[in-house]
């Protein structure tokens, strides 16, 4: 049977790891490349990199970036952020994505993922999702509703119906991003990665909030995700991901163990 | 030096699979030219996407044939996915007739679980049923990565190589004669995927068991 997945988020600005609220120290994390080469040998078994780039022009150094990167791990790569058109998809996939995260943009214009599924592969369409919780309405029904922009605008959707919309526009994977539990390191949003992954039939990837090996067992057993996204956990050293595995497996969570 | 020939017949990112052969060693150019694929030392033959489109390219661009004789001149090839599926006789993803270089079919997973999902899409233990020089290395417990709704099903069981699990049990690797196919993407399977690559780069074609079809 398919072994569960444990997934590293890169935040990469102009081919550089973002400096955030959640990154301290940039010199602690280094060079994207090379600490995406160190995950990779110890037994990563997928990257994300999302890029915050703030301008267009400089998208040529995200697409130089993914290719180096791609000439050195040779696990899936997962590449996000500002993707809005399917030449933007393409592109990145050329460069060496297997799969591409769409997120605001489809928000706004919800063909955009059948668009890209229809040119990579519903396979290779990841929908990446911000949820706030909020109150049970008539407009969001499931109590969370979607946010973009980083979480700063509300927009009216109710999550549980995008999932499932997103599923039947073709998106061949869910990344569920609590707003929430994101950066509080006190655990997943369990309750919402449940929900959601009971309703769909594609794999949901949980997202915000991993601080301590359990949080990660928790989520992919009494969340029902089939795989536990992590950044900060990983970036500083304060876990290592064959460290993370190991626990795991010896929880009982199948994990890929020999790499 | 030999030399590697991966077919590029517009079906999907072959970079990756050139980006492995090259991280191994192994001199691999991607090529849609029949006369070259004939010249060839070895032939990798992957790709992604849909059987009925691939069928029209290789036919259209004179692949179709060039693989055909590739295969009787003992060319040592490695189908990966779509590219496996391709080589047996039909699939039956949009009932397509496919090249016949390997007897067999491609079906689809029909799953009794509605918890389990299709495609078939992550990590899974890939165990060898039969000792083929290519997977020689591969022990309990290796896992490899995997993203298809499709697996081969060939005619002689002799030409499973290797099995895995998904509700049941299914072939996900073949070998007769100077062909091998792997339904996963070694390229994308970290080191043990890698070490089959360079297995692959160094396996002189001969395989002694069935015979070819």
């Amino acid at each position: 049977m398919l072994s569960k997945r444990l997934i590293a988020c890169l935040d990469v600005r102009e081919g550089k790891l973002a400096k955030s609220v959640k990154f301290v120290d940039t010199k602690d994390i280094g060079d994207p490349v090379e600490k995406a080469r160190e995950y990779y040998e110890d037994g990563l078994d997928e990257l994300v990199f999302y890029d915050i780039t703030a301008s267009s022009d400089k998208r040529r150094i995200m697409l130089d970036f993914v290719e180096a990167v791609a000439a050195e791990v040779f696990i899936p790569l997962s590449v996000g952020g500002g993707v809005r058109t399917v030449a933007d998809a393409t592109d990145l996939r050329l460069a060496g994505a297997e799969k591409i995260n769409v997120n605001s943009a489809a928000v706004q214009r919800p063909e955009l993922i059948s668009e890209c599924a229809h040119a990579i592969g519903a396979q290779n369409v990841v929908l990446s999702m911000d949820v706030l919780r909020v109150a049970v309405s008539d407009a969001t029904p499931s109590g969370y509703e979607i946010v973009i922009n980083g979480g700063r605008k509300r927009m009216g959707v109710d999550a549980l119906a995008w999932a499932l919309r997103g599923e039947a526009l073709g998106a061949g994977e869910l990344v569920v991003n609590s707003i929430d539990a994101d950066g509080t390191r006190a655990g997943y949003e369990l309750t919402l990665t449940r929900m959601i992954a009971d309703a769909v039939r594609i794999p949901v990837i949980a997202s915000g909030g991993a601080g301590q090996p359990e949080h990660l067992q928790q989520v992919l057993t009494e969340g029902h995700a089939d795989a536990a996204l992590v950044a900060s956990m990983v970036h500083f050293g304060d876990y290592t991901c064959s460290g993370l595995k190991r626990y795991l497996h010896e929880q009982g969570v199948k994990m890929r163990m020999r790499w | 030096m030999s030399r590697t020939l991966i077919v590029d017949y517009d079906a999907g990112n072959l970079r990756s699979v050139q980006r492995a052969c090259h991280e191994v060693g192994l001199d691999a150019v991607i090529s849609a030219d029949p006369a070259a694929l004939a010249r060839a030392d070895r032939v990798i033959f992957p790709g992604v996407g849909q059987a009925a489109s691939a069928m029209a390219t290789l036919h259209r661009s004179g692949l179709a044939d060039a693989l055909r004789h590739a295969i009787t001149a003992g060319t040592p090839i490695l189908g990966i996915c779509l590219g496996l599926q391709i080589s047996l006789t039909h699939s039956e993803e949009g009932d397509t007739p496919c090249l016949g270089l390997i007897d067999g079919r491609v079906r689809r997973f029909a799953l009794d679980d509605p918890r389990l999902k299709v495609p078939h899409m992550g990590w899974n233990e890939v165990r060898v049923v039969r000792a083929h020089p290519v997977l020689a290395g591969i022990e309990p417990g290796d896992e490899f990565y995997f993203v298809h709704g499709y697996y081969p099903d060939p005619t002689t069981r002799d030409a499973v190589l290797a099995v895995s699990d998904y509700e049941r049990e299914f072939c996900c690797a073949l070998g007769v004669g100077n062909y091998v196919g792997v339904q996963f993407h070694t390229e994308k399977s970290g080191r043990v995927g890698l070490d089959l690559i360079a297995r692959f780069g160094a396996w002189d074609g001969r395989f002694d068991a069935g015979g070819r079809s």
